[in-house]
């Protein structure tokens, strides 16, 4: 019913909008990683065509990022927050995105709006609450010390990666319990029920109907929080400070807004981009998967 | 002991430990910020040492309060501005895009579709430092700044309009707009008068949370700004956590949290209204807060 001219041209102003400001942008950190500095101004300076491409900072980091050298530090550090991030979140919103999804009935409106909450509270606010609340005359320093558990206000904002790790599941996952909630909530009751008739019991239920149900939702949920802690350096940035706990965000960042080395930080954005495309593409692949199902329904 | 046993005995029975753990989730979640948000009301230049309610990091202490220091004062307007813009630019650009991409059959259609994903999934700080490179070596005539801020704005905005909208234009389907064509209806009409207030929920919930977003955003916000006079609120409770705080960061970021959480109840208000009468069909409020959860 609709000229077949119709559609494409909706998607026209959108589509050159991101091609212009996000793929083309892309290309610029590309330019200025394969370019040159000058040497006067110390700017950088972008070589746009490929054959021309100064491959020297590239494999500088790259070197640096080998086993021994100071981004391979970073970088393992990095990991290790993330994963024991990932883990952490997973331990506490497993349990609560399942009590939701199954048991609360009557609070369970009231328990989504109390899970949706932090999404609409700014996260620097609510690392900023957790700065004041660690602060050595905060809250917890002193009711530890009340509790005589400590005798000393104890140093959590100097440097600690406890610290960071717990900053890290803090601010993100909330966006690990919504989509776990979403796959345990579509989990229909009637196969756990079969299981159970079948013999099962509630622990093997659990074990081999619930959670491998279960798993699109973790995974999607790890990889939804994972995407942005790689690329996070305000967290560790706001409680701790330390270059002890520095991740490669704030190697980034460091490298555009305190040295003034834009190339390093141009290259060490690319080398951080391919490594996270495997985790967009498993991401993506799953959305449109999904999307696909919702337009077949 | 017992307990558990129970439980494992009868798991649809009431499983007290993962009421416990639940609660102290959704509390540990929150108090913190309830904690911060009462110490904005603190009477002395403490953020950690309560002496009493005042209003003073609000309106009346001379210099330091939001109202009477003009960084806090701008930094509050600069946040405003760059949201308004946004909604204004983004959602119209979302809503032509995810029309776009969910009725578009043909060559270019799957790339698109793919392009529009990226920008939900790709860290800030990677299109913090394109956008800033692309500013600074080839669309040099944006300066860093308000502008380049409304624009990176927009463009990790546009893909959460469309990921809304398209939701809910596969929930209606194309049914209605058959109806009013074989009743006579032009392509034009069909889309204005069928279409569009169809999709109005989605249009709302989408500029609510576009608002949200953008007024909450700090890594694009930092990038792309030109210090001075482009602070935005996340910036400036960035910048000073990490120096010697007064409550009256406490105070701005209250008010933050307020037109946030205000923002997105009166999204999602309007969203129940223009949804009313579906409300039957099943869905309920779990439904339409699919809508709310990206």
């Amino acid at each position: 019913m609709y000229p077949r001219w119709l559609w494409p041209s909706f998607a026209l102003p959108g589509v050159l909008w991101l091609i212009i400001l996000f793929v083309v942008p892309f290309y610029a950190v590309i330019g200025v990683a394969f370019g040159t500095i000058d040497p006067i101004l110390l700017s950088a300076v972008p070589i746009w065509n490929p054959v021309e491409w100064n491959v020297g900072w590239v494999s500088e980091v790259l070197s640096r990022l080998e086993p021994g050298g100071d981004f391979w530090t970073v970088f393992v550090r990095t990991c290790e927050y993330v994963f024991a991030s990932l883990g952490l979140s997973i331990l506490i919103g497993y349990p609560v995105a399942y009590y939701i999804a199954r048991h609360a009935s009557r609070t369970k409106s009231l328990l989504l709006i109390l899970l949706i909450m932090p999404f609409w509270i700014s996260y620097l606010m609510r690392m900023f609450a957790w700065v004041n609340l660690l602060a050595p005359d905060g809250y917890v320093n002193r009711f530890l010390q009340f509790a005589h558990v400590i005798d000393q206000p104890y140093g959590f904002l100097d440097g600690k990666s406890s610290t960071v790790i717990f900053a890290l599941v803090y601010g993100y996952i909330p966006y690990l319990i919504l989509p776990l909630y979403a796959s345990l909530d579509r989990i229909d009751k009637s196969q756990l029920e079969a299981a159970r008739d079948l013999g099962a019991s509630p622990l093997q239920a659990f074990l081999r109907v619930t959670l491998p149900l279960s798993k699109t939702g973790i995974l999607g949920g790890c990889v939804l929080i994972a995407l942005p802690m790689f690329g996070d350096y305000y967290t560790p940035n706001l409680v701790s400070g330390a270059p002890t706990t520095s991740m490669l965000g704030n190697q980034i960042d460091l490298y555009f807004h305190s040295t003034s080395q834009p190339t390093i930080g141009a290259a060490l954005t690319i080398l951080l981009s391919i490594f996270l495309v495997v985790l967009m593409g498993y991401y993506m692949i799953t959305v449109a998967r999904a999307t696909r199902d919702l337009e077949s329904v | 002991m017992t307990r558990i046993r129970g439980w494992l005995a009868n798991p649809w029975g009431r499983p007290r430990f993962l009421v416990l753990i639940t609660w102290g989730y959704i509390a540990w979640s929150i108090v913190p910020v309830l904690i911060a948000i009462q110490f904005a009301f603190n009477s002395s230049r403490s953020r950690t040492i309560w002496s009493g309610f005042s209003m003073r990091w609000f309106t009346w202490d001379p210099s330091d309060s939001v109202k009477n220091d003009p960084d806090l004062r701008h930094a509050l307007g600069q946040s405003f501005k760059l949201a308004g813009a946004d909604v204004l630019i983004a959602v119209p650009i979302g809503v032509l895009l995810a029309l776009g991409l969910a009725r578009w059959r043909g060559r270019g259609a799957g790339t698109s579709n793919f392009i529009m994903l990226f920008p939900l999934v790709t860290p800030e700080i990677v299109m913090g430092v394109s956008l800033l490179l692309v500013f600074t070596h080839i669309f040099t005539f944006i300066h860093t700044g308000t502008f380049a801020q409304v624009l990176g704005h927009i463009t990790f905005s546009i893909s959460y309009v469309v990921v809304i909208v398209r939701g809910r234009l596969f929930s209606i389907g194309r049914q209605y707009e058959e109806a009013a064509a074989d009743l006579g209806a032009s392509p034009a009409v069909a889309l204005y008068r069928v279409l569009l207030p169809l999709l109005t929920p989605a249009i709302v919930a989408g500029a609510a949370i576009t608002f949200a977003i953008s007024i909450d955003d700090f890594v694009i916000s930092q990038w792309l700004s030109s210090g001075g006079g482009t602070v935005t609120v996340p910036m400036l409770i960035y910048d000073a956590t990490r120096a010697a705080p007064l409550p009256s960061i406490n105070a701005i970021a209250t008010i933050m949290v307020l037109v946030t959480l205000l923002t997105v109840l009166v999204g999602f208000l309007a969203y129940r209204y223009f949804t009313r009468g579906e409300r039957a069909a099943g869905g309920g409020m779990v439904g339409d807060m699919a809508a709310f959860d990206i």
